[in-house]
């Protein structure tokens, strides 16, 4: 009796252990999806501010990592990819880059509504097929690890 | 000039991405089955591959700067989803992962929505 009282435990232990790992990958998950389409903003918007012409001079681009919202969203970055890199460790390539894809058209509606650009219907029907291309892939979750 | 920042941003994205993929399973291996942040810095100075994915990841995102400073992002942004098409059929090629049938639609789906993007 003692016996199946402590396999029971254990099997309680072992359930509990991984519907929190469970959880936490999910966490993890969403904070990977919706920091890089907020970063995206933030870069964008601090860009627009800089001089019109590309430049080739990678100082240019040191220069204006010190704009304050392009700053914002390279720390937005920064803790994009350490997320990212973690999530990396727990589920393979091919199911994480679907997902998180969802990220295009968040960015799409980010732009339409804070920078006001002008998105036509072609465009989100391109966007609409990029979503849906991702919902497909994202349905067959046979090599994930949620 | 938008479609060779475009270019550069994808190729350098999915070299980044690949070596990244790699490198972190082999870490995790070596590290346990689970990477916290910490072991994962660790791994950042002690890994070449690691290091390449990161001057990759340096000039996409510089190239990206460029980008969305002339480029709208609802096109920008949508438009590097080209890296996820080539990174599924590399993630196949290279990693060995699997990609079934289905995946394989989604990813004509994404590349068809990028086609109409270009138009």
């Amino acid at each position: 009796m003692k016996k199946v009282a402590k396999s029971y435990h254990r099997l309680m232990i072992a359930a509990e252990t991984k519907r929190r790992r469970g959880a936490e990958t999910l966490a993890l998950l969403l904070l990977v999806i919706f920091l890089k389409p907020f970063s995206n903003l933030f870069l964008a918007w601090g860009m627009k501010g800089m001089p019109a012409e590309v430049s080739m001079n990678p100082l240019f681009y040191v220069k204006a990592m010190f704009e304050p919202l392009v700053a914002v969203g390279m720390l937005m970055q920064a803790f994009w990819l350490l997320f990212r890199m973690k999530l990396l460790s727990v589920a393979d390539l091919s199911f994480v880059l679907p997902v998180t894809a969802v990220g295009y058209v968040l960015t799409t509606l980010l732009g339409r509504i804070f920078l006001h650009e002008q998105v036509s219907t072609q465009r989100w029907i391109a966007v609409l097929l990029i979503f849906l291309g991702t919902a497909v892939v994202g349905s067959t979750r046979r090599s994930n690890t949620l | 000039m938008k479609w060779i920042l475009l270019t550069i941003v994808v190729v350098t994205t999915v070299l980044a991405d690949l070596l990244q993929s790699r490198e972190m399973k082999a870490a995790a291996v070596t590290g346990g089955e689970r990477l916290g942040l910490v072991p994962i810095v660790k791994a950042l100075a002690t890994r070449p591959y690691l290091i390449l994915a990161i001057v990759s990841m340096t000039v996409s995102f510089f190239a990206f700067l460029a980008l969305v400073q002339t480029q709208p992002i609802s096109f920008a942004v949508p438009a590097s989803a080209a890296t996820f098409v080539l990174e599924m059929a590399l993630a196949r090629l290279v990693l060995n992962e699997r990609v079934d049938a289905p995946q394989a639609a989604g990813a004509l789906l994404v590349l068809a929505g990028i086609v109409l993007l270009g138009r």
